[in-house]
């Protein structure tokens, strides 16, 4: 029980400090947004042009460096990698279609959830449906094979990378695109932000926290843990957006989100399942790759890429709903999916 | 060993999902893994379904000894 509490309460402080960064000028039911956040930052370093997304999120760095101070500190930082990078890049990739489609990652599906938008709802079954998929495919013995344990160098090189950034921006700040309009010009004071995101980082990489793994384990395992963080981060943020008189209760009209609830559904059934074959959420793949793991660094190098490639291409949807080659994408994403499940199964025990 | 099963530099839940097929055709065996995630997920299986579960670390790496209760 003392475990449960422990998770409990990480969900609880993720639902309170994302609705207080939202009070802080944050967009609204968007505390976090893993996809939200790495596609802002792609657009800050030019790697998009889409002018009302580009922002350099520090709270991105802080959870990270979070996770790396945390895992050192508890002697779990390990640096390994080598388990399909390049089938993990794609699946990146494919996750960040997934969300953009819906406008958020599982975190933000959750953050939403306790903001009242009833979209989310929608976009929570098709979630699970995805996470069900999924499990059929682990179940039929689905791997991405193993990792190998690798030098200290390659499993700092993606904090300290996020750590270099991030120096850069506060002292060279001229040299990133910051949106003066739209969800990019919504932001948190930069320290309050970034300790935000030190502060989820470290619980996360205490506790695990994975919104994918939550609903996994419960059907697979009949293992409630996770799920516990993954549902106290909505009750809380529920009551913290009633507390701060930002609970809205509706389908239309809530921020950063559209109403087409075929494709939010599908959107999130895409990432769901995408997420579930990487081992964890966006969340989580960014908690891994600071504790040194190359394989979730590479898979959210994906979804930086895949971030680029939604606003280049016309692929993210927006308030006012999926465009058509979004749509296109998701299929395509569903289809990419397949393939890898299907070639990746192998018969436990044979090798 | 035969009834050792080496899920060494895998993520989980595939060291879970291991565990779960093998009680299925065995009361007593050993699971070598690598990494802290994967004992406790393990651990917390074990204690979920019944099983006895004592733990050996061995140069960062951990020897799983699992039994029914």
């Amino acid at each position: 029980m003392k475990e449960y509490g422990k998770i409990i309460i990480t969900g609880a402080v993720v639902g309170i400090i994302a609705v207080i960064l939202t009070v802080m000028g944050n967009p609204g039911n968007m505390g976090f947004c893993i996809a939200c956040f790495l596609r802002d930052m792609a657009g800050s370093v030019k790697l998009h042009t889409a002018p009302i997304v580009q922002y350099f999120r520090p709270e991105i760095v802080g959870l990270v460096v979070g996770a790396f101070g945390a895992s050192i500190a508890f002697k779990e930082f390990k640096p390994s990698g080598g388990s399909s990078p390049i089938t993990r890049f794609i699946l990146g990739f494919i996750v960040m279609v997934g969300a953009l489609m819906f406008l958020g990652c599982p975190l933000r599906m959750m953050l939403r959830i306790g903001g009242g938008d009833l979209n989310a709802i929608i976009g929570l079954v098709g979630f699970v449906v995805g996470i069900l998929f999924g499990i059929f495919v682990l179940n039929k013995g689905f791997s991405l094979k193993r990792a190998y344990t690798l030098e200290k160098p390659e499993g700092v090189a993606f904090t300290g990378i996020m750590v270099f950034m991030f120096i850069l921006f506060i002292m060279v700040p001229s040299l990133f695109v910051f949106s003066e309009s739209g969800p990019g010009s919504m932001r948190a004071p930069v320290l309050i932000a970034l300790i935000a995101g030190l502060i989820v980082g470290i619980l996360a990489q205490r506790t695990r926290l994975c919104m994918v793994g939550g609903i996994r384990d419960a059907v697979m395992f009949q293992d409630f843990y996770l799920i516990s963080g993954f549902i106290a981060i909505a009750v809380f943020a529920f009551i913290g957006n009633a507390v701060a008189g930002k609970l809205m209760i509706g389908f239309a009209g809530q921020p950063v989100a559209h109403t087409d609830g075929l494709w939010n559904f599908l959107g999130m059934a895409l990432a769901g399942w995408a997420s579930i074959l990487l081992g964890g959420c966006p969340l989580r793949q960014l908690i891994l790759a600071g504790s040194g793991n190359s394989d979730s660094a590479v898979s959210v190098l994906g979804m930086i890429v895949g971030a680029a490639f939604c606003h280049n291409f016309g692929l993210a949807s927006s308030t006012d709903g999926p465009s058509a080659n979004g749509q296109m994408a998701v299929i395509i994403g569903f289809i990419v999916v397949v393939i890898i499940s299907v070639l990746n199964i192998k018969r436990r025990g044979n090798e | 060993m035969d009834n050792l099963i080496d899920a060494r530099g895998l993520a989980c839940p595939e060291p879970v999902i291991m565990v779960q097929q093998a009680v299925k055709k065995s009361n007593d065996f050993q699971i070598i893994v690598d990494n802290n995630i994967a004992v406790q997920n393990i651990t917390r299986f074990c204690n979920n379904k019944g099983f006895s579960i004592t733990k050996k670390d061995e140069n960062g790496e951990f020897i799983l000894h699992i039994t029914k209760k």
